[in-house]
């Protein structure tokens, strides 16, 4: 048996031994994402659509100038409430949402047939109210139409002539890519669950071993110090692989808790896209361990290695926030370079668009090759004089 | 048989060893004299690999230990400075871990991690996980490990440090049964009493120097002093660090 292979095994039975490893690779660190990205969801778009379908309250100021006005927004299903002193005031302290005020030159307008002025109060920063807002503005729009097309019916005019164009929106998003927007964090959460899955072992393995005045015999052995840190990174990934695919089987359970009825569509990730979300993200477990291998062994310190590899954990979320950000079709570039390829690769799946064998294979060895440098590189510190002294 | 020739190691500006040669026979064991800082630890680190010297030459049965440090390792059983066990394995695992690493076959290392078990009086830990060792029990597990895979010469960085007079005693009796196996036994301490009721062959290190070297017996003819104690500081140049 290759010695490389006893120390894999050694240092998987060890860390399988203790329970806070157990409990951070295996329970919070993949479970994490999956719950919070369920409380997230339930919350937002629970929001969203008890604003889109609430009745809409409106204070209106100065009702008495436009009477038709208003009582066509009640036949809308508005609910007019009384005028306030001080509309902008009710606005900024968040009283209100949104106050129509009808000036008192509104029915002098009216009769004359000039434009008649509606001031719509609102806060644009508070994105909360804007459904609210749209939808009133939309009502009042259809008002000013319908009176438009009344006034020139009695001039003799056919109301086409100042309706050039008839848009009708015809969105093309279908559930599943409506899922993928919303799911564009998802990603994150996967990445993530790999790098919080190996960072216990890659800190116990090299610092904690050496605080412990245990790898000086350890590397007196006739063993190569690129076998026992080959065998330690191995045990590294494998931890970093098992937190990534519970991290994806709870997103399966997770999903499917999200309610059909709050976002219009069931939420759910098939076993196939499940299993090739597992495919495209498992490379990731290797680059996770192998960075996490080269910083733990260039720390002084258990606690300084543990300080550096919070800071690591960050890293994954860099590609996937520009993502949200800024969604754009995955160019080669993008695919070849690790994280950023697996999470526009993921991306993709959520979305249920096909993705090509070249595409996953091209982001795996890329990312395969750049954890190799790494591991490369982590054999050299361990060659180092400094990594065995432990006095 | 490990022979050490004019071997130098700084750490920057500091001349940790400076010249030390010394030969320890098998069938023998050789003590490494001196106070603490005496260069006793760097020493051994070369002899076992972990170190590189700046000059001179090492071998091991006639193995260079800068040409081929693998097999060099392999032929020798070290108890470094460093004597932590994995506090999550017991006593055997801890053992038997080390013997894979050896490249020990199945057979083989279940038969030497019972005999290395009997020998050292460990039954009672065997299946104990080794937290809460106490420090007696974590050296005779430091010791098991690194005799493992029997080998021909042995290095022990103060092997005594630590154990009460019980312990000591068994592990003197133990180092005794190994050269009397005919095996080369080299340890270091700042204990002379220790050194001077063990050792075949005395090498004094002071300042990264031999300053001595011989029996007990050729020590004190060498120096004309009454007493051993007397000897040291004689050779050394001082009696600090020396008190046991």
């Amino acid at each position: 048996m290759s010695a490389w292979i006893t120390v894999f095994i050694k240092e998987v039975r060890e860390n399988a031994r203790d329970r806070r490893t157990l409990a951070s690779a295996l329970l919070y660190g993949p479970l994490v994402g999956p719950v919070l990205f369920a409380v997230m969801m339930v919350f937002i778009m629970g929001q969203q659509r008890d604003k889109a379908e609430q009745v809409i309250e409106l204070p209106v100021v100065g009702a008495e100038q436009a009477p038709n006005l208003v009582t066509w927004l009640q036949q809308q299903g508005v609910v007019v409430q009384p005028a306030l002193d001080d509309p902008e005031a009710a606005v900024r302290d968040q009283a209100e949402d949104v106050v129509l005020r009808i000036p008192p030159t509104y029915a002098e307008h009216w009769t004359q047939g000039h434009t008649a002025p509606l001031d719509l109060i609102y806060d644009g920063s508070r994105t909360h109210a804007a459904t609210t807002v749209r939808r009133i503005r939309a009502l009042l729009e259809t008002y000013g139409r319908q009176v438009a097309a009344l006034r020139l019916q009695l001039r003799g005019i056919a109301p086409e002539v100042i309706a050039p164009l008839a848009v009708v929106d015809r969105d093309l998003a279908t559930a599943q890519s409506r899922t993928g927007m919303l799911m564009a964090m998802l990603p994150y959460f996967l990445i993530l669950s790999a790098f919080v899955g190996g960072m216990y072992l890659a800190i116990d393995t090299t610092s904690g071993e050496r605080e412990r005045q245990s790898l000086e015999p350890l590397l007196i052995t006739p063993v190569s110090r690129a076998q026992i840190m080959l065998g330690k990174m191995l045990a590294t990934s494998a931890y970093a692989a098992a937190s990534l695919m519970i991290c994806v089987a709870a997103f399966m359970v997770s999903l499917r808790q999200i309610p059909v009825e709050l976002t219009g569509f069931a939420l759910a990730l098939p076993l196939r896209t499940a299993l090739l979300i597992v495919v495209v993200v498992l490379p990731i477990a290797l680059l996770a361990a192998s960075t996490q291998t080269v910083v733990a062994a260039m720390a002084k310190s258990f606690r300084e290695a543990q300080t550096y590899l919070q800071f690591l954990v960050l890293l994954p979320a860099i590609p996937s926030l520009v993502l949200v950000v800024n969604p754009m079709k995955p160019a080669l570039w993008m695919v070849l370079t690790p994280l950023f390829g697996q999470s526009a690769l993921i991306g993709e799946l959520l979305r249920g668009q096909s993705v090509s064998f070249a595409a996953i294979l091209g982001c795996s060895l890329s990312t395969v090759l750049v954890s190799m440098l790494f591991a490369v590189l982590a054999v050299r510190l361990y060659q180092s004089e400094r990594l065995a002294i432990s006095g | 048989m490990i022979e050490v020739s004019h071997v130098r190691r700084a750490f920057g500006t500091l001349q940790a060893v400076d010249g030390v040669s010394f030969t320890a026979a098998d069938g023998q064991i050789t003590g490494l004299l001196g106070p603490n800082g005496a260069g006793k630890t760097t020493t051994l680190r070369m002899l076992y690999t972990l170190l590189r010297p700046d000059a001179g030459s090492i071998r091991v049965d006639d193995v260079d230990v800068l040409s081929d440090p693998l097999e060099a390792r392999r032929r020798l059983g070290v108890l470094p400075d460093a004597r932590g066990l994995y506090k999550r394995f017991t006593a055997r695992e801890n053992v038997e871990y080390f013997g894979r690493l050896q490249g020990l076959d199945e057979a083989n290392l279940q038969r030497r991690v019972d005999e290395l078990i009997r020998r050292l009086e460990m039954q009672d830990i065997e299946h104990r996980r080794a937290d809460g060792f106490s420090q007696g029990q974590r050296v005779k597990t430091a010791i098991a490990r690194a005799l493992v895979h029997d080998p021909r010469n042995i290095l022990l960085d103060e092997p005594t440090n630590g154990l009460d007079v019980m312990s000591t005693r068994s592990l003197r009796r133990y180092l005794l049964q190994l050269r009397d196996e005919g095996r080369c036994v080299v340890l270091s301490s700042h204990i002379m009493q220790e050194v001077a009721a063990l050792c075949d062959h005395i090498v004094v290190i002071a300042h990264g120097r031999v300053v001595a070297s011989g029996t007990a017996a050729a020590l004190l003819e060498q120096t004309g002093a009454s007493s051993l104690e007397d000897a040291f500081v004689e050779v050394i140049g001082s009696g600090e660090g020396l008190m046991a």
